[in-house]
């Protein structure tokens, strides 16, 4: 009740403090803190800037101007996403058209053609249009020339397909000479074929053969380093390990493509040197340190406590570390493997030297297999901008960006999750 | 719990067969790493080693870069060299910058802290791969091109919307922009509470605070930021296919709108487009070597220079 007497606003508001007022004896009235200085007021804006004192003109520029840079990542992720899906946006709102043989209108249709019309027929922008229509002798050239292409265009029946459209990018369809549906990619064809099927099994299987092969290691490993390994042996342990997230991925793939190949042919005896095995296993060696950094932090944070109970009850250390501290750490484990699905499905330059590149639709992980990174590395170089090919495979790639940033999200919210119950425990 | 099990006569582990064989498997798997690793360091130190020569090293891509008596790798080495300082110089002020905006300003829990977080931590799981096709995008395409249709407008030929050591090198920025953030935030949580609020109950304002305390203090770290983010954009080749390696160049980039002939980029050559892969895998292991080495002597230039700060920064305490 003391407390009151100190703030007077307090009592005002309060109804009954005025008489009690009276009985008290009467102390300077304190006024309050002209609003301007309360530092809790001030500088805690939109933007998050926490200042303790009021800043100086230049300051407060120089502050704005950091929160402004430091919006930097937002920007950047904005800007991946927008251009890369720019680019394939004709392709997933069918605006692409890749048919060779189209229906060509006779020259005298040119005066029946809404202008509209006529540049959609031509593939003419509007500005482009506008200056063309000036004169009508080059419209009816452009006509002409229509007419001509489609005398000399292939007479495949598949050709008057538009293989853009999605159920021809996602579904088996039966080609002329074949004799049932298939998947095929083949974009450098007289009809080409952008089947995605056989690229997302291919994505697949050297990812899983990577992440069985990595997996199991990295646990192992970062089990062993954090819960059993004696603290003198750690230090040198982690930083070693660590160290193979340093080799490059193209001095991977190019120990998987000249030494890895030949060795594990040698051993196992299968039919094609570059398949899904060899390059899955060189893809493990770019997944461990992820795996096993992000697994070892999680487990290292689980507290000390937990496994000193365990030790104090009579476990082992190995049964501390498996029955108390990894139960404890399983979001955290969760979290490295969706991180190493991520940095194996995204990653390139292995699986492009070692994995044969061909595009066909096989479980076998001892087939040559073709992944979305490679098609996309092997073929851009050889398309035309703004073609349909170089429209596919920015169509890839946003697929790719959509697949890692799921797989990121996810294991964020895991981790901070598992920091929240750790701490809330601990 | 160590120390208790050292100490003679204080027993707290019974002999148990199974936790033996569990921390012998975890032993094994720990170690089977290591020894990948050191198999694939000796292999191409082994075989590099070789055909490693001062001539190679200083000599020039000759035309016929498959030919192992006059194959050089200068180029590669100037042309690597050049992208990585380019993007350090991107990169760094932005990185660091960020960071010091989300140790210093930010509060934990504003929305604007988080989402920046969620943008840096997916940020470093993006692939590689798909940095390259916005780099072709964003940079080649859009920038580039609205830069020849502004500075040379009815120029056929563009110059700054192809390929480019400026475009490489600002996707590798882009790229390595999280480990630069992460790295620079990590030295400046390190940093003692008590410095700044000696600072600040000097009279020194925040800024003034973050300038002269807390950003010295968190040089060291901000460097390994660096070092990290070099050596991971050395050796990465696939954001820079489509954005700035060239297959085969006659000379050296002379500007910023030159391509350039890059080591991984040439390993990647050398390794699947060779006429006669007996008689180049040689030069393809010397030129393995001289990448490994490349991003290790960047590692230890910074690591040296960190050490030296270090002791310094004792010195001034």
């Amino acid at each position: 009740m003391n407390s009151t007497r100190f703030l007077p606003g307090f009592c005002a508001e309060a109804g009954g403090c005025a008489a009690r007022q009276a009985t008290v004896p009467v102390r300077p009235e304190i006024k309050p803190m002209p609003h301007k200085y309360i530092t809790e007021n001030r500088s805690v804006g939109w933007m998050g800037l926490h200042r303790g004192h009021k800043a100086r003109p230049l300051e407060w520029l120089v502050e704005k101007g950091i929160f402004l840079v430091s919006l930097s990542a937002i920007v950047v992720i904005f800007l991946i996403f927008i251009f890369v899906a720019r680019e394939a946006l004709p392709i997933v709102a069918g605006k692409m058209n890749s048919a060779a043989l189209r229906p060509a209108r006779p020259v005298s249709d040119l005066g029946k053609m809404t202008p509209s019309e006529i540049a959609e027929y031509l593939h003419l922008t509007q500005s482009e249009y506008a200056n063309l229509a000036k004169n009508p002798q080059t419209l009816r050239e452009l006509m002409l020339v229509r007419v001509e292409e489609q005398q000399d265009a292939p007479k495949d029946p598949d050709a008057a397909i538009n293989t853009t459209q999605w159920r021809y990018l996602l579904r088996p369809y039966q080609w002329t000479g074949y004799d049932k549906p298939e998947y095929i990619w083949q974009p450098v064809s007289n009809v080409p074929k952008y089947n995605l099927i056989p690229l997302f099994i291919g994505s697949l299987k050297a990812t899983l053969v990577a992440l069985l092969f990595s997996v199991p290691l990295a646990l192992g490993a970062a089990i062993y380093v954090s819960q059993l390994a004696p603290p003198k042996l750690k230090e040198w342990l982690k930083p070693a390990i660590e160290l193979l997230a340093g080799i490059p991925s193209v001095v991977l793939g190019f120990f998987a493509l000249i030494v890895l190949a030949s060795l594990l042919q040698g051993l196992f005896g299968y039919q094609s040197r570059l398949n899904a095995f060899v390059a899955g296993i060189a893809l493990g060696l770019a997944v461990v340190p992820v795996v096993f950094s992000i697994a070892e932090d999680a487990l290292t944070s689980v507290p000390r406590s937990y496994t000193q109970a365990a030790l104090a009850l009579g476990s082992s250390k190995w049964q501390a570390a498996w029955q108390i501290v990894l139960p404890a750490a399983v979001p955290g484990v969760f979290a490295a493997v969706v991180l190493g699905f991520g940095r194996a499905i995204g990653e390139t330059m292995v699986v492009l030297m070692a994995s044969g590149n061909a595009s066909i639709v096989s479980w076998s992980v001892l087939d040559s297999t073709r992944t979305m990174t490679a098609t996309i590395a092997a073929e851009l170089a050889e398309t035309v901008f703004g073609g349909h090919h170089y429209r596919m495979l920015f169509l890839i790639g946003a697929l790719l960006f959509a697949v890692t940033f799921l797989s990121n999200f996810v294991a964020d919210v895991v981790i901070h999750r598992l920091k929240r119950r750790l701490e809330g425990q601990a | 719990m160590s120390e208790a099990a050292s100490t003679p006569g204080f027993r707290t582990q019974r002999f148990d067969v199974g936790s033996r064989f569990f921390t012998g498997l975890t032993g094994l798997a720990t170690f089977l790493i290591l020894a990948l690793l050191a198999v694939i360091l000796a292999n191409i130190v082994w075989h590099g080693g070789e055909s490693f020569s001062l001539r190679f090293i200083f000599s020039n891509a000759d035309k016929d870069m498959f030919d192992p008596e006059k194959a050089g790798v200068l180029p590669m080495i100037i042309g690597t060299t050049a992208r990585v300082l380019l993007m350090t110089i991107f990169v760094l002020p932005v990185g660091v910058v960020t960071a010091i905006y989300l140790t210093e300003y930010a509060h934990a829990t504003s929305i604007f802290t988080r989402i920046i977080r969620g943008a840096v931590n997916n940020l470093a799981g993006v692939p590689s791969i798909v940095f390259g096709l916005f780099g072709l995008g964003f940079f080649i395409n859009f920038i580039g091109g609205q830069m020849d249709s502004l500075l040379a407008p009815g120029n056929p030929e563009p110059h700054w919307g192809k390929p480019a050591l400026l475009w490489a090198s600002l996707t590798l920025a882009v790229m390595t922009l999280p480990v630069v953030i992460v790295a620079t935030e990590e030295s400046l949580k390190a940093i003692p509470p008590g410095l700044r609020e000696a600072s600040l109950a000097l009279g020194a304002t925040k800024l003034q605070t973050i300038i002269t305390i807390v950003f010295p203090n968190a040089l060291p770290g901000i460097l390994t930021g660096a070092i990290l983010a070099i050596s991971r954009a050395a050796g990465e080749v696939a954001p820079i296919l489509f954005t700035g390696a060239a297959y085969y160049m006659a000379g050296l980039p002379h500007s910023l709108a030159d391509q350039f002939m890059d080591l991984g980029y040439h390993v990647f050559i050398l390794s699947t487009q060779s006429p006669n892969i007996e008689k180049t895998t040689p030069i393809l292991y010397a030129t393995v070597l001289v990448l490994l080495l490349l991003t290790f002597a960047l590692n230890i230039v910074a690591i040296l220079v960190r050490s030296r700060m270090r002791k310094q920064m004792r010195l001034m305490h």
